[in-house]
């Protein structure tokens, strides 16, 4: 970070090279931005709409990397714009933006995600077990909480090999909502199994714990080794264990 | 003209998607009426998420004498008693039930050591009362609604912007919008409307807000013949960001003082020593803004003109458990361990007390059929709003809304759409691109720097009718707005809609802060610096009187006595 932090002293402009365009085509455009001190991408991509391209298409919300809407990917790394620093990019080149390569494109940065929307409706909702005490301890809580954190950015899922070079879009449901089904049934007072989900919809055999999803998450979230690894135990568990399946073939279940 | 749009029917729209509007969907779905959810964003993205330290609700886990009573009391108090007593006392009676049945559709909060939801101090709560899940209690709660109204089969319009409501004589009859991904047009029939759009800090340089908040409800009812209440009190968060300049006015949760943050000038002087000696860094936002403020205007600020924040004396794993997203947002957006060293703060446009008249038990607006829920809706907070009260607002007046507007759209009849109002509405969408005048970027910087520095927190006759000659002048602007490119997701296009609504209730505030001949709550004056008793007992009211904007006081309703003896039982 130093060699880049000693690059933004050196400069005062920076070329963005955005891409401007739609599902038909498009092509990378430069703009020259003033750079100032703690300035990130979604600031840069800011000033070029209200200086030079005022239809320029970008999602964005809360600005401080807690609602997960800016997400695209600078230099070819998918992150949050309002959180990726212009000081730590090479500054004397141009910072190329594109938008999340795994997901239908809208206009310029903007890609269509109601994919996700829809995979989540899969998801049978947190039932409670009957006549509970809603006493919960810390430490049970803890480790949901970690699930809970999710901004759902799809950095996750832009990343995952499964989507964006298999495009298994139809038959996997990704690393966020695997993150998802994790807060479910780890939750302390849930009372439902989603394993046959996973196993048989959301297609969790699919994902090879690469932690592409993991290395992307900019809640830290340990999606790989504390939900996908966890999920997949039970899915064997339940449907693969020799044990277990002489059980069910005796009980005829 | 008329075949430019498709329709979509409901008995109850709700527009917006943040807590009040998704707890009046799932409310409204489950009393049986065919629901619609209209936002401007995707769904998850509402203000809501980036609520921080907690919902407050009396429900006594940590500390065992809390109750309503005490609540309510404090809710008052925090208002300068302008509030809506019924909404208060609604309010503090209703919230911990609403936390729990959030609790019960998913929710983690934090724990006690026995297993209860922990709660924690906050600013002008006389006991710990804050449910909370670290400082991203917002999302939580965002994120259990959002899954419990799909769960629940809420029909969701995503990125879709309300422009109109549609009426029919004195009736709501639905809404006109536009779809943000493609520019088409979309019509709504609804008999019921319910509006829970947040407030209008994008009408300020220094702001908290994201880009949605540009006070699209309240110009919509104003237009639609609702009252407006109390519109000069906009809250300012006293602890925002104020370095480096990308991040100027970010929040910093008022949880980091929960947590025992102290505030000190540079010369190493805890100020609020001189301005609230019991509460210190605990009271009400309303003092604490004024007096970080008043600190940085007399020369004793930080290099960048804000106070420090020191939380650092706790351990360093605490302060990480706690704020984990404030630790974050300090290293990574301004270089600054908050567990070694104190953050730089000063105040930002957070929130607004004032918006649509509304009625306690039902939240209807003065408008049959239109009703208002959350930030857009006004009278629970009087001139100043308790931090962790907002949550709590979502959810108490959002399912109450919910309820309401299904049950009266049982027993409406449908609405005429009228085609005219329709044209009118595309029409003007669409005049930005036959305009020759400037972009709206422009007009958006010159209305934020007209609000932030003559309608901010210390305010003046001079200045206020500086503002309003401002505003006024930016009308004629706005009418020749220009636009280019296509009507694909273009932000440009939409922000010449939304500087309409920022525009028209800029004003609002800026009348009202001028009638208000006092100082109250968030409302200061320097020209009239004390409460002033004739002042206490009166409302400002905004009307829309055949396209002119009224201004008229009507009395405070009078608290009943048993309430009355409750507050001064609890002094």
């Amino acid at each position: 970070m130093s060699t880049a932090e000693n690059d933004a002293a050196m400069f005062d402009e920076a070329t963005l090279r955005v891409f401007r365009g739609g599902p038909e085509g498009g092509e990378p455009v430069d703009y020259r931005v003033p750079i100032a001190p703690g300035m990130v991408v979604l600031d840069a991509l800011h000033s070029i709409q209200a200086q030079q391209a005022p239809d320029l298409a970008v999602r964005w919300n809360c600005k401080a990397g807690k609602c997960g809407s800016c997400s695209a990917e600078v230099n070819g790394r998918p992150r949050l714009t309002c959180k990726t620093r212009m000081d730590t990019l090479p500054l004397g080149e141009p910072i190329t933006v594109r938008p999340l390569k795994s997901f239908p494109l809208i206009k310029d940065l903007v890609t269509d995600v109601s994919w996700n929307y829809q995979v989540n409706k899969k998801i049978p909702a947190f039932q409670a077990k009957p006549g509970g005490a809603w006493k919960m301890d810390q430490r049970d809580v803890d480790r949901v909480q970690e699930f809970r954190k999710c901004i759902e950015c799809f950095l996750c899922q832009n990343v995952c090999h499964v989507l964006r070079d298999h495009a298994k879009h139809q038959t996997f449901g990704g690393p966020r909502f695997f993150v998802r089904i994790a807060g479910l049934e780890m939750h302390p007072l849930d009372s439902l199994s989603r394993s046959k989900l996973l196993k048989d919809d959301m297609g969790l055999g699919y994902c090879n714990i690469t932690k592409c999803c993991t290395e992307v998450c900019p809640e830290e979230i340990h999606i790989t080794d504390n939900a996908i690894i966890p999920l997949k135990e039970r899915v064997v568990d339940e449907f693969y264990d020799p044990v277990m399946m002489l059980v069910r073939k005796i009980r005829g279940a | 003209m008329t075949a430019n749009y498709e329709t979509h029917e409901h008995d109850v729209l709700i527009i917006g998607a943040g807590g009040a509007g998704l707890r009046a969907a799932i409310e409204a779905l489950a009393n049986g009426a065919r629901v619609g959810l209209v936002c401007k964003s995707l769904l998850g993205k509402a203000h809501t998420v980036m609520a921080e330290g907690g919902i407050a609700a009396a429900m006594g886990n940590v500390d065992k004498s809390d109750d309503w009573r005490a609540h309510f009391s404090d809710t008052m108090r925090g208002g300068k008693f302008l509030n809506n007593w019924r909404m208060a006392q609604l309010h503090a009676q209703e919230a911990p039930e609403r936390v729990r049945e959030l609790e019960q559709w998913g929710a983690l909060f934090d724990r006690t050591e026995s297993g209860d939801i922990l709660q924690r101090a906050f600013g002008g709560h006389s006991f710990k009362r804050l449910c909370h899940v670290g400082d991203r209690t917002g999302l939580e709660m965002i994120r259990t609604l959002q899954d419990r109204g799909v769960q629940q089969g809420i029909d969701v319009y995503m990125e879709c912007t309300v422009t109109r409501l549609l009426k029919d004589g004195d009736r709501m009859a639905g809404a006109f919008a536009y779809w943000r991904e493609t520019g088409r047009f979309v019509v709504f029939r609804a008999k019921a409307i319910v509006i829970a759009t947040g407030g209008i800090g994008k009408a300020y340089r220094i702001t908290s807000n994201s880009w949605e908040y540009t006070a699209d409800g309240m110009a919509l009812a104003y237009e639609a013949g609702a009252d407006l209440l109390d519109m000069e009190f906009v809250q300012f968060h006293p602890t925002g960001m104020v370095w480096p300049p990308g991040v100027q006015g970010l929040l910093v949760t008022e949880a980091v003082r929960g947590e025992g943050g102290i505030l000190r000038n540079k010369k190493g002087e805890r100020f609020m020593e001189k301005h609230d000696p019991k509460r210190m860094e605990l009271s009400t936002r309303d003092v604490v803004a004024r007096a970080i403020y008043t600190e940085v205007r007399e020369g004793r600020g930080t290099p960048h003109g804000g106070a420090y924040l020191d939380i650092s004396h706790k351990p360093a794993e605490y302060v990480k458990k706690k704020l984990p997203s404030m630790y974050h947002q300090f290293k990574e957006l301004a270089d600054v361990d908050i567990t070694t060293g104190p953050m730089e703060v000063g105040p930002t446009c957070h929130y607004m007390m004032g918006g649509i008249r509304v009625d306690a038990e039902t939240a209807q607006s003065t408008v049959a059929g239109l009703y208002a829920a959350g930030e857009a809706a006004a009278g629970l907070h009087g001139a100043n709003r308790l931090g962790g009260n907002s949550l709590s607002d979502l959810l108490v007046f959002g399912k109450r809304a919910g309820k309401a507007a299904a049950d009266y759209a049982q027993g409406a009849p449908s609405g005429t759409l009228d085609s005219g109002q329709i044209e009118t509405a595309e029409r003007e969408m669409l005049a930005p691109f036959e305009h020759t005048g400037e972009y709206p970027y422009e007009i958006h910087r010159d209305l934020q720097e007209t609000m932030q520095s003559l309608v901010g927190i210390f305010r003046d006759d001079a200045d206020l009718r500086k503002a309003l000659d401002s505003l006024e002048q930016l009308k004629p602007r706005l009418e020749r707005v220009k636009i280019d490119g296509s009507r694909m997701f273009n932000p440009g296009w939409h922000l010449t809609r939304d500087l309409r609504s920022m525009l028209l209730i800029s004003e609002a505030v800026t009348r009202s802060a001028l009638a208000r001949r006092e100082s109250r709550g968030a409302h200061s004056r320097i020209d009239y610096a004390k409460l002033d008793e004739e002042w206490g007992k009166k409302n400002n009211l905004i009307s829309n009187q055949g396209g002119t904007m009224n201004l008229r006081q009507e009395p405070v309703r009078e608290m009943p006595e048993d309430l009355q003896k409750l507050l001064a039982e609890t002094k």
